[in-house]
């Protein structure tokens, strides 16, 4: 079986975003980047399928700028077999992404794609169920468990309430929760493995899909601050500002 | 305009996250409801009373008593044709199908949506709520989630009309197995006046019950949880807190052994008073919260617990 995972290369999730003062956009010059987490569980749920003997192929594919190709190289260094860049040096939104996704995977005919459930840059938890859409498949989000077997995927999902299992006929779209798995580090034995698998480099406008934006960003701001609050001594101390001061008990 | 919104609801009871949701999409227009489900006559009546809203459309089937996006998409796209925005509550089964929907009808979803300036313009947070974007979409239909904690519920005054609709195709390639749900007494954790959240410093599952739940109880609040309480398997995972689990803005958030992760403050700092117990002076949770208490929350929790039952609680 062929899996293909799509992704995405993002702002560190230690490092706290910025807003540029011209309100134009987070300030991400210098500033350390990574691959999206929920990314990286996709890259290590593929890699361990193919070490069960489930998959036989793991295809990376990551939509962006020329530093798109290192995190296909990250993901090579955990495991994954060739790597998909498709070229594209504006930020693209998740309805162009996923219509570039859909193109990749009508070429590639993977048995499935497993991905993230969401990128925490622009948080949009989007492109994984617009995929589906687009193919006509079936999803299984927010997957914390998840079994392959020939023709269809059994996935328990993280719901609101608590949890959901369902079984999704394949080929279909799986996006991958917290608590998925841990992904590894990457060995330096296979870190200098990876350099040597190959990466097709192809620009977004080849793939003849409508990638305009339809989404005009008119400014990004600061969320308000938090005016500073206080230190109390002891439990009766809170207790007496909550309940006169604060009136919340 | 005229906007549907698909109901939030349990099966017989429409959740406050639907009044939220009408509220924010009564700016754009006309509102009708969408009870989808199985079973969900009650819910229905419920949304019949909900102001604003002119028809409440039902429809029920197994695959949608189960929430299934396939099924959800087969229902949703074509009654899209007849309105002009399509609006959803950003719970985790409006994420799920949503953008399904959106996608089908080439159109750029808009999710979790904070604020609505005009009918085409909409601010919504991103990295972690660090920063939040004004966005104006260029598409002639919208389909837009709501993060229901940035809207006052719609009032209960209404008494729309209710019409029976046809189930549509089903979910094609998808099969409901099973869930756990998890069954509590206390209120839900996005509606919650008051939430209880315990992290990491609990230890255990045994602590966590011991120290966090007693609290909620008390108070009459929700139970919440950071995510390295939730991994370590110290509380389901549907009570996480943040970024990636659930957001809430309770009147009084008190969060016990809890660092502040930027991922962790995501999810509760518009809460309207926030405390903080923890041993470590510096934790970053301190820079949020209105009431810091540095202490070991193994005596300071015991002794809160002792003062409130003085103070009346
Ligand atoms: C992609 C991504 C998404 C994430 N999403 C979420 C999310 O949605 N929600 C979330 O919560 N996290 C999320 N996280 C994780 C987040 O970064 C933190 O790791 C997590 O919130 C830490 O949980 P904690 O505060 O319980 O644990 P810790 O950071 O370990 O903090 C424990 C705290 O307890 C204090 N303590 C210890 N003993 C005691 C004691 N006896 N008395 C009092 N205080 C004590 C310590 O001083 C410390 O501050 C996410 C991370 C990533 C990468
Ligand atoms: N530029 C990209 N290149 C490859 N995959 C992406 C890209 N953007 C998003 N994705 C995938 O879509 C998932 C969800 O992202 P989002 O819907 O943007 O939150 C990510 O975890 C990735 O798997």
């Amino acid at each position: 079986m062929k899996v293909l995972v799509p992704v995405k290369r993002v702002i560190d999730s230690n490092v706290k975003a910025r807003v540029k003062p011209d309100q134009s956009g987070v300030d991400l010059a210098n500033v350390k980047m990574a691959m999206n987490p929920f990314c990286e569980i996709a890259v290590e749920e593929a890699v361990r399928l193919k070490e069960k003997g489930v998959v036989t192929e793991v295809v990376i594919v990551s939509i962006g700028p020329a530093q798109a190709a290192e995190t296909i190289r990250t993901a090579l260094a955990m495991g994954g077999d060739r790597g998909i860049h498709v070229q594209s040096d504006t930020d693209l939104q998740p309805l162009a992404i996923a219509k570039l996704l859909k193109a990749v995977a009508d070429e590639e005919k993977p048995n499935f794609i497993l991905m993230g459930k969401q990128a925490i840059d622009g948080d949009n938890n989007a492109v994984g169920q617009m995929l589906a859409a687009l193919l006509g498949w079936p999803q299984a989000t927010f997957a914390s468990k998840v079994e392959i077997s020939a023709s269809s995927a059994k996935v328990t999902r993280e719901v609101d309430g608590g949890l959901q299992t369902e079984e999704v006929a394949l080929p279909a779209v799986i996006t991958a929760d917290l608590r998925l798995n841990e992904p590894r580090y990457a060995s330096l034995p296979n870190i200098m493995k990876a350099k040597q698998k190959p990466i097709v480099a192809k620009p977004a406008a080849d793939y003849g899909v409508d990638i305009a934006p339809r989404l005009t960003v008119l400014k990004v701001t600061e969320p308000p601050k938090r005016a500073g609050g206080i230190k109390v001594e002891d439990a009766a101390a809170l207790v007496a500002k909550l309940k006169t001061e604060a009136g919340v008990i | 305009m005229s906007v549907l919104v698909i109901a939030d609801h349990d099966g017989k009871h429409v959740r406050d996250t639907t009044h939220k949701t009408v509220a924010a999409a009564a700016r754009l227009g006309d509102v009708d409801i969408l009870v989808a489900g199985k079973g969900v006559g009650d819910a229905a009546a419920q949304a019949a009373k909900i102001d604003g809203v002119k028809t409440v459309l039902v429809a029920e089937s197994d695959d949608l008593g189960h929430g299934l996006a396939e099924a959800l998409e087969a229902l949703i796209v074509p009654l899209a044709a007849k309105y002009d925005a399509i609006v959803v509550p950003s719970t985790s089964q409006g994420k799920n199908f949503a953008p399904r929907i959106a996608a089908k009808l080439d159109v750029a979803p808009i999710t979790d949506v904070i604020e609505v300036i005009d009918a085409s313009t909409f601010v919504r947070p991103i990295y972690a709520g660090n920063a939040l974007e004004t966005v104006k979409t260029s598409d002639a239909k919208k389909v837009i989630t709501i993060r229901p904690t940035a809207f006052k519920p719609a009032g209960e005054g209404g008494s729309a009309k209710i019409e029976k609709i046809d189930a549509g195709g089903g979910a094609k390639g998808a099969k409901f197995i099973s869930e756990e749900i998890v069954k509590s007494d206390r209120p839900e954790l996005g509606a919650a006046k008051i939430v209880v959240s315990g992290g990491r410093a609990m230890g255990s599952a045994e602590e966590f019950h011991k120290i966090i739940e007693p609290i909620a109880d008390l108070l009459g609040g929700a139970v919440g949880a950071s995510r390295a309480a939730v991994d370590a398997g110290y509380a389901p995972n549907d009570y996480q807190v943040g970024q990636t689990g659930k957001v809430v803005a309770p009147d009084l958030y008190i969060a016990i052994g809890i660092s502040g992760a930027i991922q962790h403050l995501a999810g509760m700092k518009d809460s309207k008073v926030i405390v903080a117990i923890n041993k470590d002076p510096d934790a970053p949770i301190f820079q949020v919260a209105d009431y810091g208490l540095v202490a070991d929350y193994k005596t300071a929790v015991p002794e809160l617990m002792a003062a409130l039952k003085q103070a009346g609680k």
